[in-house]
């Protein structure tokens, strides 16, 4: 620890002037890489937003003038509304809308009164066999639902609930990853206040409604925005179950259309009900940016 | 290496973006510190004392100002080029690396005829592990090793590429209270042992007063005071260096100085040659107050709340009209109590440990006892 | 407090049921399927019992060109998207203004209808009768010859549905790897600049292993994801994929159950635990290989 080594102890007026435009061209360095870094992500966020772009852009595009350019036109002069219309009314837009709608509210209230219900169970209450019947739980989130899906569609053809909503719902009520996520929310909830309400002689289902619940906002909300995304656009079940149009969702609407909507070729209409199909979620996402975003990045995964 | 900072002012724009004013965190900050010495910079927390130091090793660019290392004005230099060594509050050790790859970690970095071989780096991790009593836990991972440890191992880092300035960020608030002390010790040891300019931040007077040679209290971006320990102890430049001085701290009464005499209340507590008349704030270290019987000239009578004993000393804790706080705490050799059942207690003062201040400027008022 | 001992159990009812019926019975049952030789939907009946379904379905060609698609997207958008993302990432959290707008950017295609997007995709690269589409109308401006790159060659379709599946997964990948980057304390860079560690030094021996965990996760749940690709290519190829000749194992699995060549049940469950089996051996490899590289 005695010769020292650093720059400055042995600086010479040389090395010194050196490092002092070295700290100058270093400045130069910082302001080229941040346009650099700039450019980057612009023309990344161009990419992202480049379909959503063209989308909206040819819905409003007559089908003659889409059909008749040579070279792609970024923007148009003549934009129309037209193509809205047929949207609506020449394959049943609102139908799969409607349909959608109802399937993603009931599915999502159904699931959430039974994780509630279940998180609670394995939170709060003590019962035999509770902790073996949770690992059993956690052992079921590693099953593909690829595998069980095989028998799910027998057992649904079976009970004739082909082409029915309770058809559509019934298999997607129950979520193992989110009455996780809610039992270990549930289970920050200091317990004195469970045994001060027992005390107080509240019953357990009170004590869920009226404490529990309220102090689990932030992850209920989390969860249903969560499930209401992966319903809005769930496409396998659904095309499975149904063959029937009037039981159709958006996203086998959306397939009916490419197979045989607008006399196949019209892509003008087809992207006006792409973009009143993708309107809603992304509605919901603005709105509720930071919760989507947090709650996917604590377990969601795509689909 | 002495370290000259030139009128040295950062400004920070406010994080309320409504607000277009900056933030100016260190204001005008002009002083010296001489080569080899162990320097606390001392303040409550938010007074600029972590942005200087951002500002010796080069992490932050000054908006004014300049600073020396020695003769040589490195205000503009990169970190790197500074030869200074930092040690962070949290230790910012490595945690995917052992013990030695952290300490050989800056050796690294050298390109060029400065590059070591494996051996060099090895040797002198070795070294720098010696110096800090740690060449046991080269091979450990920093999450196996307790906090005073960690701390050594950040010591190490910073001191193995022998930098011409040892910087410390609040060296030991992460530790226990038995492990301060003991690494507080140590600190001096190591600074001791290698000369090296030291500097180091810290909210704790106590901590800053035992082992510095020099200390510099700051407060909203600005030097208050810089100097010996026992000097800044003993005449404090204004009440925020005395108040911030001292456990117990001072207490501090309203007063004013009438006719040659102070005053404390109607009872005059001191004989002093001025005989300016104003008001001024009367600040009494806990040292400075002799039990009296009451008979005596120039007492002070205060309300008795309670004695407290803790052995060598009692701590006679007591009430006054005058005063600025809650109690008065005074401390007072165990062998010198004796009645403590009236409700009433008297004091003399000792003359060398009264201080006066303006009671506008807050500034201390030199004064000579009659 | 005797006779609610058992109350849990009422709590837990519904959710037993469902996933009893919908989870842990067809999970029986799939391998039961898999192993019934000949079984028939419409009389129950089977022929025998063995492994004669998976050595079908392991010697019928859709299911060989199912497993190749499958392996190539795997190999093509997993590594790709990961280091994509890594690097939108890294620039993300190196600047302050307008962060949060690409972020928000960025993360849009999350929350869209995989089918809606994929077929602007679709209108973007198909060649018709009427218009050549928006890339092939770039193509031929800048000299080049217009290939259908939905009904055209193989690895123009390829080319596309690798294209499609990495902007469809990236969102996710940018969200876990810029809040990783997040939590990597300042300190730790600030320790770096004293010492003048360079950038690539820095990137190597500190951000990476730092973020190390995360970035394996998402290596094994981009693998995981990448094999069970099917709504992806339903969107860009229509539902006929064997006839697109980009079927994909899960979407071998659905045709073998229902669609132009489905009813049979046994084929595709014996497809869907080969198909399991692969990603589970995968994930296990993934495993071990992060236990070795993840330190601390």
């Amino acid at each position: 620890m005695t010769a020292s080594n650093t720059p400055v102890n042995d600086a010479t007026e040389d090395r010194y002037s050196v490092l002092v435009s070295e700290a100058a061209s270093a400045r130069r360095i910082r302001v080229i890489k941040n346009v650099l870094l700039y450019t980057f992500l612009i023309v990344c966020a161009l990419a992202v937003l480049f379909p959503f772009y063209w989308m909206i852009l040819t819905s409003l595009k007559t089908q003659g003038a889409y059909n008749a350019e040579v070279t792609p036109k970024f923007f148009t002069l003549e934009p129309t509304l037209a193509n809205y219309t047929e949207a609506f009314t020449a394959v049943p837009l609102a139908r799969y809308f409607l349909n959608t709608f109802f399937f993603t509210a009931v599915t999502t209230l159904a699931m959430m009164v039974v994780i509630v219900l279940a998180a609670f169970a394995f939170a709060r209450m003590s019962f035999p066999g509770r902790n073996i019947v949770f690992s059993l739980f956690l052992s079921l989130m590693m099953i593909p639902n690829e595998l069980v899906v095989i028998t799910n569609y027998v057992t649904i053809t079976s009970w004739n609930m082909r082409n029915t909503f309770l058809g559509l719902i019934l298999p997607s009520i129950t979520s193992v990853f989110y009455i996780y996520l809610l039992k270990e929310n549930f289970e920050q909830i200091p317990e004195e206040l469970y045994k001060a309400a027992k005390v107080d002689g509240t019953s357990d289902f009170k004590y869920l409604l009226r404490v529990m619940l309220p102090i689990s906002k932030p992850t209920l909300v989390t969860i249903t925005i969560l499930k209401v995304i992966e319903c809005w656009n769930s496409y396998v079940w659904p095309r499975l179950i149904t063959d029937d149009k009037n039981y159709y969702l958006v996203s086998n609407g959306i397939q009916e259309i490419r197979q045989n909507g607008f006399g196949r070729d019209n892509i003008p209409a087809m992207m006006a009900a792409v973009v009143v199909i993708s309107v809603p979620l992304v509605i919901l996402f603005l709105l509720f940016r930071n919760k989507i975003m947090e709650g996917v990045s604590r377990g969601g995964t795509k689909g | 290496m002495k370290i000259v900072l030139d009128h040295l002012t950062k400004r920070f724009p406010n994080r309320n973006k409504k607000i277009k004013e900056d933030v100016i965190a260190v204001d005008d900050v002009t002083f010296e510190i001489p080569d080899g010495k162990l320097i606390g910079l001392l303040g409550p927390s938010g007074c600029g004392k972590s942005t200087t130091l951002n500002l010796i090793s080069g992490l932050e660019t000054p908006s004014a100002g300049r600073i020396f290392f020695g003769d040589l004005d490195v205000t503009v230099l990169a970190p790197e080029n500074r030869g200074v060594g930092l040690v962070f509050q949290n230790y910012a050790l490595y945690p995917h690396l052992t013990v030695e790859q952290n300490i050989t970690f800056p050796l690294g970095n050298l390109r060029g005829k400065d590059k070591l071989t494996k051996e060099q780096m090895h040797d002198k991790a070795v070294e720098a592990a010696k110096l800090v009593q740690i060449d046991q836990l080269l091979e450990r991972k920093p999450s196996e090793l307790s906090g005073g440890q960690q701390q050594r191992v950040a010591i190490a880092r910073a001191l193995v590429k022998t930098p011409s300035v040892l910087l410390l960020d609040e060296p030991l608030s992460n530790l226990d209270a038995r492990l301060r002390l003991q690494t507080r010790e140590e600190l001096s040891r190591i600074q001791k042992s290698t000369g090296i300019t030291t500097i180091f931040v810290t909210h704790d007077q106590e901590e800053a007063m035992s082992i510095s040679d020099m200390i510099v209290v700051m407060k909203d971006g600005a030097i208050h005071q810089i100097g010996k320990p026992q000097e800044v102890y003993d005449s404090p430049v204004n009440l925020f260096v005395a108040k911030f001085l001292g456990t117990p701290p001072i207490n501090v009464f309203n007063g004013e100085m009438r006719d040659g005499k102070v005053f404390i209340g109607e009872e005059a507590v001191l004989n002093i040659k001025s005989t300016e008349n104003r008001k001024v704030y009367v600040g009494i270290r806990p040292e400075g107050f002799v039990l009296a019987s009451g008979k005596e000239a120039n007492v002070l009578t205060c309300d008795l709340v309670r004695v407290e004993v803790m052995g060598r000393d009692t701590s006679v804790v007591s009430k006054h009209a005058a005063y600025t706080g809650a109690t008065i705490r005074s401390i007072i050799p165990s062998e010198d109590v004796a009645d403590t059942s009236s409700d009433k207690v008297h004091f003399t003062l000792k003359p060398k440990k009264v201080y006066l201040f303006d009671a506008e400027t807050e500034e201390t008022i030199d004064f000579e006892v009659r | 407090m005797k006779q609610n001992k058992y109350k849990g159990w009422l709590y837990l009812l519904p959710a037993i049921l469902f996933l009893g019926v919908f989870m842990v019975y067809p999970l029986i049952d799939v391998v039961v399927y898999s192993f019934e030789e000949g079984f028939s939907f419409v009389t129950q009946t089977k022929v025998g019992t063995g492994l004669y379904n998976f050595r079908y379905v392991l010697h019928d060609t859709y299911f060989v060109q199912a497993l190749k698609n499958t392996f190539i997207i795997v190999i093509i958008t997993v590594p790709f998207s990961t280091a994509l993302a890594l690097l939108i990432s890294l620039a993300l959290s190196s600047i302050k203004p307008l962060r949060n707008m690409f972020q928000t950017i960025y993360f849009l295609p999350y929350v869209t209808n995989t089918l809606a997007v994929g077929l602007v995709f679709m209108v973007l690269f198909k060649k018709t009768e009427y218009s050549d589409g928006m890339v092939n109308l770039l193509i031929k401006a800048f000299g080049g010859e217009a290939v259908d790159f939905i009904d055209g060659p193989y690895w123009a379709k390829m080319f596309v549905m690798c294209l499609y599946t990495i902007w469809i997964v990236l969102p996710f990948k940018i969200l876990i790897l810029t809040s990783a980057l997040a939590s990597v304390k300042e300190d730790y860079y600030k320790a770096a600049r004293v010492d003048g560690t360079r950038p690539a030094r820095i990137f190597f021996r500190i951000t990476l292993p730092m973020i190390s965990p995360m970035i394996f996760y998402l290596i094994i749940t981009g693998f995981i994801g990448a094999f069970k690709a099917y709504s992806d290519e339903v969107a860009l190829f229509g539902t006929d994929l064997n006839a697109a000749g980009m079927n994909t194992m899960v979407g071998y699995v659905y045709d073998m159950l229902y669609g132009n060549s489905g009813g049979y049940p046994s084929f595709a469950s014996a497809a869907a635990l080969i198909l399991f089996a692969v990603v589970f051996t995968i994930t296990c490899i993934n495993l071990m290989a992060s236990k070795k590289n993840v330190h601390y």
